[in-house]
């Protein structure tokens, strides 16, 4: 009998348990769900802001893209206080930005990855920690200091030493003539375009570095054990291996290279109509803005904020093509 | 055991074959850093012969592989003393081409190591690096290499396919023809069956018997029937010291080292 009593107290005694869990999963549960739905409204924040952004730009370009048209895309002129109607084309912007971007990487991707290279399978032990140190702090100077410095320092010295050397050397050549032409001056696309391959440096470098590090030794040593140098190690197996991450790091590069303002804006001269010779001065997008925005109402603001928007479809377009471009190496490379 | 006996029996081993003996290893002491790997290492590999070398893990037979074709040396801190000579020749001297050495000793890893490259490619990049070949001279060279690894029938649709797309043990044998695709004079197997199954392992093992017959070959493995199977000299390795040398039925019939006998009965390792 004793041990019906017993578990009949038990029983009340678990039921009471049981209760009290029920209770405190609950309040878990509640907990839980106030998690799920803050974690929610974070994840959707930024759908919301990047369309508020997308939308305050059309709204804020609208004027500018109801006057000129895609005349806006092929008129060089840059007139907001021409009569009776202010004048205002994108074309110089763009072709800035464009081609500073593209002589930047043209520039910096093969230096990236040469001291990346360095620094993974050439460098003595001793070297690697000071270089790789230099590199990450480059990454951490702010882009106004290299607007003045490349205002004070590099400019001067580029238009008294390299520029005319370069327009010398290539005087007599057609085309490269043009490219290539005089006079000498402070303020040019190539001095910007240098500024920017200097400041997307440290990304290039950092990140090839890190995919670099992921090539496993036992691939390298098949190949060191063909009887390969490490030029046709890095060539034909670390390249090769990397490229997927190394791609995506130069286009990272390249996105931060269209959107750089500050240093650009120093250095480029400011010159909306476009020169063939790239020791000229031009201008991009955002120096653009950037010098002109707090001056400016009316269909110039407009024009500005249409400027704007055209420089985030641009960057949109750099990422979908560079993650089309990776889809199509996996798929290459069978993986 | 002590080296005179061991020296014996090298010299012992070399009588009872007579054959010619392709590599001498004399007195290798080999170090990582401060730490020592091997002591006073003294043994031959014949031509014609597999050598397979056995012990516990971490008694030093992949270090003394890696010295033979001195893969060491991409690492800084490690280092090797004493005499390795290839024909005659010491491989250990500093002012070696590596490049060329390494062509004439080929190695296979233990997890294959196919290039990001298609399979053609990972016979031909070797082959590349050293001789002028015509397209139909490559696509020979490459046929040959692909028939002697086994792996011709599996592939020759598909030599345009990366190499990475292949199963486990083709990629092996991948990586035997294009070891054999430079024409090595010595083949260095670590542990190259460890990760496979064992149909793919029995026919690695048919094709290191049928290389012999060109190649001066040396093997790795934990494995004792493996090591029973291809080889025609065991060396046993303890502690980084070769306990016991000589012809394989004998020293598995009849280790001379009680050490030896622990280990391939299984008693330790």
């Amino acid at each position: 009998m004793s041990e019906v009593v017993l578990s009949e107290q038990t029983r009340t005694k678990l039921a009471a348990n049981a209760d009290a869990r029920v209770g405190h999963l609950r309040r878990l549960l509640a907990g839980d769900a106030a998690f799920y739905w803050a974690c929610r409204i974070a994840a959707y924040s930024v759908l919301l802001l990047l369309g508020g952004i997308i939308v305050s730009l059309i709204v804020g370009a609208w004027p500018a893209i109801k006057t000129f048209g895609y005349h806006f895309l092929t008129t060089q002129r840059w007139a907001p206080s021409a009569r009776p109607e202010p004048i205002l084309g994108g074309l110089g912007p763009i072709y800035g930005t464009l081609v500073s971007s593209a002589i930047a990487m043209l520039i910096a991707v093969p230096v990236g990855l040469g001291i990346a290279i360095f620094l993974t399978e050439l460098c003595p032990p001793r070297l690697r920690r000071p270089i790789g140190m230099a590199i990450e702090l480059l990454a951490g100077i702010p882009s106004i200091i290299y607007g003045m410095w490349g205002f004070f320092v590099l400019g001067p010295f580029l238009a008294d030493t390299f520029q005319p050397w370069v327009i010398s050397a290539f005087a007599g050549i057609p085309v490269l003539r043009d490219v290539f032409a005089g006079p000498a001056s402070n303020l040019s696309l190539f001095n910007a375009s240098l500024i920017l391959a200097i400041m997307v440096l440290p990304f290039i470098t950092a990140i090839a570095k890190d995919v670099f590090a992921t090539v496993p030794p036992v691939l390298k040593e098949a190949a060191y054990g063909l009887g390969c140098t490490t030029w046709e190690v890095v060539g034909n197996v670390v390249l090769p291996y990397t490229r997927v991450g190394v791609i995506g790091g130069g286009m990272l590069a390249l996105g931060r290279a269209l959107g750089e303002t500050m240093a650009v804006t120093f250095i480029i001269g400011n010159s909306f109509p476009i020169k063939a010779s790239i020791f000229a001065p031009a201008t991009t997008i955002s120096s653009a803005i950037a010098s002109e925005f707090a001056e400016s109402d009316g269909l110039h603001q407009s024009s500005l904020i249409l400027l704007g928007l055209l420089l985030f479809v641009l960057t949109f377009c750099v990422l979908s093509v560079a993650r089309l471009m990776l889809m199509r190496l996996e798929t290459k490379a069978g993986k | 055991m002590s080296q005179v006996s061991t020296a014996e029996q090298i010299e012992a081993g070399a009588s009872a074959f007579g054959p010619h003996v392709r590599v001498a290893i004399k007195n290798l002491d080999f170090f990582y850093g401060t730490s020592q790997a091997l002591r006073a290492i003294s043994l031959p590999l014949y031509a014609n012969k597999v050598t397979a070398f056995i012990g516990p893990s971490g008694c030093g037979k992949s270090t003394l592989l890696r010295v033979l074709n001195r893969m060491y040396d991409l690492y800084p801190n490690q280092r090797a003393e004493g005499e390795v000579l290839l024909d005659g020749e010491n491989i250990l001297a500093p002012d070696l081409d590596l490049n060329l050495l390494r062509a004439r000793v080929g190695m296979v890893f233990q997890k294959p190591t196919p290039f990001p490259m298609s399979i053609y490619d990972n016979i031909a990049f070797g082959v590349r690096l050293y001789e002028k070949l015509s397209r139909s001279e490559m696509d020979e060279r490459v046929e040959q290499s692909l028939t002697r690894a086994a792996l011709w029938k599996e592939v020759k649709d598909k030599l345009t396919a990366s190499g990475l797309s292949l199963s486990g043990g083709q990629q092996q044998r991948l990586c035997i023809a294009r070891t054999v695709a430079v024409k090595p004079e010595v083949i260095l197997f670590d542990e190259p069956c460890s990760a496979l199954d064992p149909i793919s392992t029995a026919r690695i093992e048919e094709l290191i018997d049928e290389l012999k017959h060109d190649y001066t070959i040396a093997i790795v493995t934990h494995n004792m029937q493996q090591a029973s199977r291809v080889s025609d000299t065991t060396a046993f390795m303890y502690l980084g010291e070769l306990m016991e040398f000589g012809k394989t039925n004998e020293m598995f019939t009849r280790p001379q080292n009680p050490k030896t006998q622990d280990y391939i009965t299984g008693r330790f390792g």
